[in-house]
């Protein structure tokens, strides 16, 4: 039996479950002994499924690819390919994404045990990019790697005659950290701090998301007063973020004075998770077993001087939520804003259902799976009664924001609740111990600003073996070619906006 | 017109660094410092073993020494070794060598440091008050980034300074950097430096750009962008917050006040 034929059966398997309902999350590889053995993440109801298959070898790591029947692989199979190496046969495009390097060049083979210290630094040499319009008087415009003004490094290649763009292309490989291979070999704990820097703008999201991996490795559980900071913290992330792309919204549309004020409210969330703790963006806070005793959000005799008590917390996070409400009511009132927004990007509910889109992106477009209520973790389940997740089947930029400000206002109750049961609560170790010398594989997620992080890792005897982290970014950027229905360019600066995605995430 | 009166309704929230003091410059804990004399060795061997970055080492003479271009500020010296290695407050962390970034060895004479200050201050004699930034990311997780737009946010407010970010390499007197310096960035970067005009001030932000942080040094290289332009000012953090890349700049700018007076004892 060919390698194709033993492929065949797990592209089947996993495209069945895909058309039984579960959603295609993700894909990755990790270099085994006798090849590279392909993971496939499946989300459903109660969790995430992991569908692996091996990749030989002495086939030249061929397999058949997964994009035909599951489009959604369209990027993961790509991503698989520049690490790993693997041959999707078949796939319609397999361009290289993350890694521009000669076809014969070595690859980092994630998974694979360091032999040697390092290795050689690959060189990415970046070719003229794809030209998939052509007709009369059509050019592409680069905008990037270097952006205008201050920005992450991403190239997105617009094609277009002048005004509408018929079809944008996206490389995010420049900056391409190798994120995958910077886990290996750590300890448990040091690798969440690898975690945090994955998306650093959803620091806590990542940190959780890996933690719960290890937790579910290790078997421990969080002590519940650390399962409710941890809620506290993440929902000042996801307040940040929704600001920050409230903010570049306002930028696009010339609107200054909103500019101002969103970003004067997004630094005072920054100021709150630096007085919690210590890091304006909560770096160090999380970690396996529960959160760092750095955290203040105590009250009683053992608090630290400067620190936060929940019920301060909470009224700084009141006082915000006032201050935030008219700005919001205003700008949702602005007509020139809100022309910008109608109808454009719009993402398609059944194609974004298809390539399960998440996060506000997905949720505007009716994909409705939030993971604080449909795979609740730490202290999602007693907190959220009442509330429900934002969903909107309007689809387009306006939507999103609208998601986002629904959002924003789930936050505020979240975190008004986590910080009035905290109040209460006697005192507490904020961490378990975790064992030393774990060995296996566990999933863990958690939903970050952008949407469903997800953590795959294989531990060997307390140390990293593989970690994959799935970032919203990468799952939901590639949507962004499917977003421009006679859109101009000044509405790009919109559509990007409203993604409000991280290159980070993308380019790992 | 609706936006007008909401733009007046909190009056001025822009900070009045560094004209006069600002709490939040002054007591955020941006650095981790060696303080003597210290806990048992046992302990400072912990505090050493512990760090993700190998930022600790003893020195020939068994101080331990903290470089602040490879810490990624995780607290867990302060935690093990708290008569060693101790939170310092304050966002004046920025420094003109990189040298001056390890900490707890005798001060370096400053006989160094001024030949390098008055190097700097010919080239940035000319652009005192208008100054245009090009920021490039070479690799970053994305927060820098918020930091550093964060400096045009009302609470910062650079535009009061004269200082502006600017679209085009070619009109930008300052390369601000930011990120690990990854081999897919290296001729990005390369044909941005040679689009600026010289002179050029190059300030490289955070410590992966200084050092490649925990995330560098893997197949992308990325051990910082020390090693891809001259850089005049490091501003160590992680990510460096707003006021200690905004300390960076005007360090850079030699526009910081001299530093105050010591407060007298009551």
């Amino acid at each position: 039996m060919t390698v194709l034929q033993t492929g065949s059966r797990w592209r089947a398997d996993v495209a069945a479950r895909v058309a039984a309902g579960s959603r295609f999350a993700g894909l990755y590889g990790t270099t085994v002994a006798d090849g590279c053995r392909l993971t496939a993440i499946l989300a459903v109801p109660a969790g995430f499924e992991l569908v692996p298959f091996t990749a030989r070898a002495e086939d030249g790591l061929r397999y058949p690819a997964l994009t035909p029947l599951v489009p959604s692989a369209f990027w993961w199979e790509r991503a698989a390919a520049d690490l790993s190496g693997v041959v999707p046969v078949g796939h319609p495009r397999p361009d290289p994404l993350l890694l521009h390097i000669g076809d014969g060049s070595p690859r980092p083979q994630p998974g694979r045990s360091r032999t040697e210290d390092g290795g050689p630094t690959l060189q990415q040499s970046t070719p003229p990019g794809p030209i998939d319009v052509v007709g009369r008087g059509l050019f592409t415009i680069a905008y990037g790697p270097v952006r205008s003004g201050v920005a992450e490094t991403i190239e997105y290649l617009v094609e277009t005659p002048g005004e509408d763009i018929p079809r944008v292309n996206i490389r995010p490989h420049f900056k391409h950290r190798g994120v995958a291979k910077a886990f290996e070999g750590r300890t448990l704990d040091d690798a969440a701090l690898v975690a945090e820097r994955v998306e650093g703008i959803a620091t806590i999201a990542h940190a959780t998301a890996y933690a719960h991996a290890v937790e579910a490795l290790t078997g421990i559980r969080p002590p519940r007063r650390a399962a409710l900071v941890r809620v506290v913290l993440a929902e000042l992330e996801r307040i940040a973020n929704h600001l920050d792309v409230a903010m570049r919204l306002s930028d696009a549309a010339g609107l200054a004075v909103a500019t101002s004020r969103f970003g004067w409210h997004k630094e005072t969330v920054m100021r709150l998770m630096g007085r919690t703790t210590g890091s304006r963006f909560g770096r160090g806070a999380v970690v396996p077993g529960g959160v760092s005793s750095r955290v203040g959000l105590v009250s009683g005799p053992s608090r630290s001087p400067g620190s936060l008590a929940p019920a301060e917390l909470a009224a700084e996070a009141r006082r915000l939520r006032e201050r935030l409400r008219g700005d919001e009511r205003t700008a949702m009132r602005t007509p020139s804003f809100l022309d910008r927004l109608r109808g454009t990007g719009r993402l398609d509910p059944d194609h974004a259902q298809q390539w399960g889109a998440v996060g506000p992106i997905g949720r505007a477009s009716g994909v409705d799976d939030d993971n604080r209520w449909s795979r609740p973790t730490d202290a999602y389940a007693e907190l959220t009664a009442g509330l429900h997740p934002a969903l909107t089947t309007e689809a387009d930029t306006l939507a999103r924001l609208r998601v986002r400000w629904s959002e924003v206002e789930v936050s505020f109750v979240l975190v008004e609740r986590a910080c009035s049961v905290l109040e209460a609560l006697p005192e507490e170790p904020l961490q378990t111990p975790v064992p030393r010398s774990a060995s296996g594989t566990a999933v863990g997620w958690a939903e970050g600003p952008q949407g469903e992080v997800i953590y795959v890792l294989e531990a060997e005897r307390g140390r990293v073996a593989r970690c994959f982290a799935r970032t919203p970014s990468l799952h939901d950027l590639v949507l962004f070619h499917d977003v421009f229905h006679g859109e101009v360019l000044t509405d790009f600066a919109f559509i990007e906006a409203g993604f409000g995605l991280s290159a980070a995430g993308v380019a790992m | 017109m609706p936006w007008a009166t909401r733009g007046l309704r909190d009056r001025v929230l822009t900070t009045r660094w560094p004209q006069h003091e600002d709490a939040y410059f002054d007591e955020f804990p941006a650095s981790i410092a060696v303080v003597a004399p210290g806990d048992p060795d046992a302990l400072v061997d912990a505090a050493i073993a512990a760090c993700p970055t190998a930022a600790i080492e003893r020195a020939p003479d068994g101080a331990p020494r903290l470089d602040r271009g490879r810490c990624i500020l995780c607290g867990r010296c302060a935690a093990l070794a708290p008569e060693t290695f101790a939170w310092e407050r304050g966002s004046d962390v920025s420094s003109l060598a990189r040298d001056a970034l390890v900490v707890g060895e005798a001060p370096e004479t400053d006989e160094s440091l001024r030949a390098l200050r008055a190097a700097l201050n010919r080239r940035v004699r000319r652009l005192r008050r208008s100054v245009h930034i090009r920021h490039v990311d070479t690799g970053t997780d994305g927060s820098d980034e918020w930091e550093v737009q964060a400096l045009a946010n009302p609470v910062y407010d650079v535009h009061r300074l004269g200082i502006f970010f600017t679209a085009s390499p070619r009109h930008a007197d300052i390369l601000l950097l930011t990120g690990i310096g990854a081999s897919g960035m290296v001729e990005p970067l390369r044909r941005t430096l040679e689009a600026m005009p010289r002179p050029i001030v190059v300030i490289a932000t955070g410590a992966e750009a200084i050092s490649g942080g925990i995330i560098g040094g893997g197949y992308m290289g990325g051990a910082g962008v020390g090693g891809l332009v001259d850089v005049d000012v490091w501003v160590p953090g992680s990510p460096a917050t707003p006021f200690a890349i905004l300390h960076g700049i005007l360090l850079a700018l030699d526009r910081l006040p001299a530093p105050r007076a010591p407060e007298r004892p009551r």
